[in-house]
């Protein structure tokens, strides 16, 4: 299997002009591996576990967890993210379809929602509810060992978002900014109305190596919303799924799967980010 | 770089005696596989060691592909492999489909219509030098088109329908066919399939590296002609830069129904332009109902160019467009 491919351009260079297609399937295989994987190694957890009393108290009954603003990029992304993928990679296994204005505009949409998303980052959430600590290396360490079964071990409860969660959603960020980036280029040697055509704006080595970025970052991304969709319906996170619909959980859950310390909730409020401490309603992601 | 040279690099050769044999072969090798009719277009790839395949199923005697045979419903059907010579001598041919004959006989040279096969012309590949010398564009798998570029030499390209790749259908009779409402019989080894003309040619916005909706293993067998349309007119025009021996810049192809004087119908293709055979819908419609005048064609010529923007040096293509269509209606016999 090849990983790139490479052809001599008019002056008889050797130069990379995209990623290996083959590289699709290795995507959707291992994607394949490892929900099989998982879902014969991690036993599926039903059921709620018992709460203390004591850290219920004063707790209200539904906690918000995404805010309407949150929960819109969310789903947005999710839509522009599913359009691009059917887009670049079904004509390339054979179902074919016009893609290329849905791919670039569906690409502009995506653009636009990550804008927002920074901007809400930035001036309603708290940036840093999604940073890994070193907590949470301890708790991904735990939960690791409790994945595995390992005598004793028990997954620790989480802040607002657990590690694992928090690590997707970097692997997300990087594949998309790498993706958007390099789309950006890519406009330039489409037809559209927004940006010139301007073939000569880099080499034909550093187009080729957009090109393979691109690739990359798109055949990346099938792998992580293979695993993502993969843990959306899993029984033990549909909570979480739900909560990216409806917008809160359960005092149960909340009590169950975060540590009140790490994500504090106000008196009779809203949940709260830990470290923060501003007032109801703080949201993060 | 395209470099001609005296010897083709080696392949397989096979001789399938018919086409099941021909389809699985061609199944088979795949994408390694080439399928040779009248060789046209096949020696210039592989001289230039553009195309190197590994195996080449030769269709010369496949006799099941050659002919011409009037149909229960008073259309033809005529084998892929069936001359151009023939076709364009074809009393059938002549009488029932004039406009099929016109645009069969101005191919290339006589000697190149002898050689060469109706499947071969509708199925050839673009004619963009860029593309043909082995340049890794869109159209050869790599990401960019050299035509489109401010500086590139682009007179023959395309006006309309371009998506990344700007280069033209170089078929003198695929406008004919889809003008005539042909029908292409398409083989492989999961069966027989047909395309109505103007769906068998596709642009690159569908798939930038193929003309036609022909893959690897896919054999187009024979052309359906519907029952001709009784009295109607026709005309085919192809403006090319010498009188003989060479590829159109731009062809039109029409059909029109005429009854008490004003045209109840009409079917107006133009190649050269598109990546595909382009159906000036609109015009046509514009037509209907209007006596086929100067003025009338004037007005189809008009919207036919509409949405059409130039490169850098095939802005006459606009023009000759716009008076070609206009011809097509005006001067229909």
């Amino acid at each position: 299997m090849e990983f790139l491919r490479r052809a001599l351009n008019p002056w008889g260079q050797d130069v990379p002009i995209g990623v290996s297609w083959d590289l699709i399937w290795a995507a959707v295989i291992v994607g394949a591996v490892f929900v099989v994987g998982h879902a014969l190694l991690v036993p599926k957890k039903t059921g709620k576990a018992e709460v203390d009393p004591d850290e219920a108290r004063g707790l209200p009954e539904k906690l918000q967890r995404h805010t309407a603003g949150a929960r819109g990029f969310h789903w947005s992304m999710s839509a522009t993210m599913f359009v691009l993928l059917i887009t670049a990679f079904f004509p390339v296994v054979g179902i074919q379809f016009p893609w290329v204005t849905i791919h670039w505009i569906a690409g502009v949409l995506l653009i636009l929602t990550v804008l927002y998303h920074i901007y809400h980052v930035f001036a309603k959430q708290d940036f840093w509810a999604m940073w890994i600590g070193r907590r949470d290396i301890e708790e991904g360490r735990e939960g690791l060992k409790a994945a595995l079964r390992r005598p004793g071990a028990k997954r620790p409860r989480a802040a607002k978002y657990p590690v694992d969660q928090k690590m997707f959603h970097h692997a997300a960020t990087i594949a998309t900014i790498g993706a958007v980036v390099t789309g950006v280029f890519m406009m330039l040697r489409v037809d559209n109305f927004l940006l010139p055509q301007n073939m000569y704006l880099f080499s034909d080595a550093v187009w080729g190596w957009i090109y393979v970025v691109h690739g990359v970052c798109g055949i990346g991304l099938i792998f992580l919303v293979i695993a993502h969709v993969y843990f959306a319906i899993r029984p033990e996170k549909r909570w979480m799924t739900w909560s990216m619909i409806n917008g809160w959980i359960d005092r149960d859950r909340y009590l169950e799967n975060h540590d009140p310390e790490r994500w504090v909730v106000g008196d009779g409020g809203p949940a709260k980010l830990e470290g923060t401490g501003t007032g109801a309603g703080g949201e993060s992601a | 770089m395209a470099v001609i040279r005296d010897m083709i690099p080696p392949f397989e050769l096979f001789q399938p005696a018919g086409v099941d044999d021909a389809v699985r072969l061609m199944r088979e090798h795949g994408d390694k596989g080439w399928v040779l009719a009248g060789g046209l277009d096949t020696f210039d790839w592989f001289k230039d060691r553009i195309k190197r395949p590994e195996a080449v199923i030769d269709l010369g005697g496949v006799d099941e592909l050659r002919g011409i045979a009037v149909g229960d419903d008073g259309g033809l059907e005529i084998g892929a492999m069936t001359s151009l010579t023939d076709v364009a001598e074809n009393g059938d041919v002549r009488s029932g489909y004039p406009l099929l004959a016109e645009a069969a006989g101005l191919v290339a040279t006589p000697q190149i219509r002898n050689q060469g096969t109706l499947g071969g012309n509708i199925a050839q590949d673009t004619r963009c030098w860029y593309y043909r010398s082995g340049w890794p564009c869109y159209r050869a798998g790599g990401n960019i088109c050299y035509a489109a570029t401010p500086r590139s030499m682009n007179r023959e390209h395309c006006i309309v329908g371009a998506s990344r790749c700007v280069a033209v259908n170089p078929s003198d009779t695929a406008p004919a066919l889809v003008a005539l409402d042909a029908e292409m019989v398409v083989a492989s080894t999961s069966g027989e399939r047909t395309y109505a003309s103007a769906d068998f040619f596709i642009g690159p916005d569908i798939d930038i590296e193929r003309m036609t909706v022909l893959e690897p293993g896919d054999l187009l067998t024979s052309i359906r002609l519907p029952a001709p349309w009784s009295g109607a007119r026709w005309y085919f025009e192809k403006i090319r830069d010498r009188k003989s021996w060479d590829f159109s810049l731009v062809s039109v192809a029409s059909m029109v129904n005429v009854e008490g004087g004003v045209i109840s119908d009409a079917r107006i293709v133009v190649n050269g332009i598109a990546p595909y055979p382009v159906r000036a819908t609109a015009a046509e419609a514009a037509v209907r109902g209007r006596a086929p005048s100067d003025e009338t064609g004037q007005a189809a010529g008009e919207i036919a160019i509409r949405g059409a923007r130039a490169l850098r040096h095939n802005d006459y293509k606009i023009a000759l467009t716009r008076n070609l269509v206009k011809r097509s209606i005006r001067d229909a016999a």
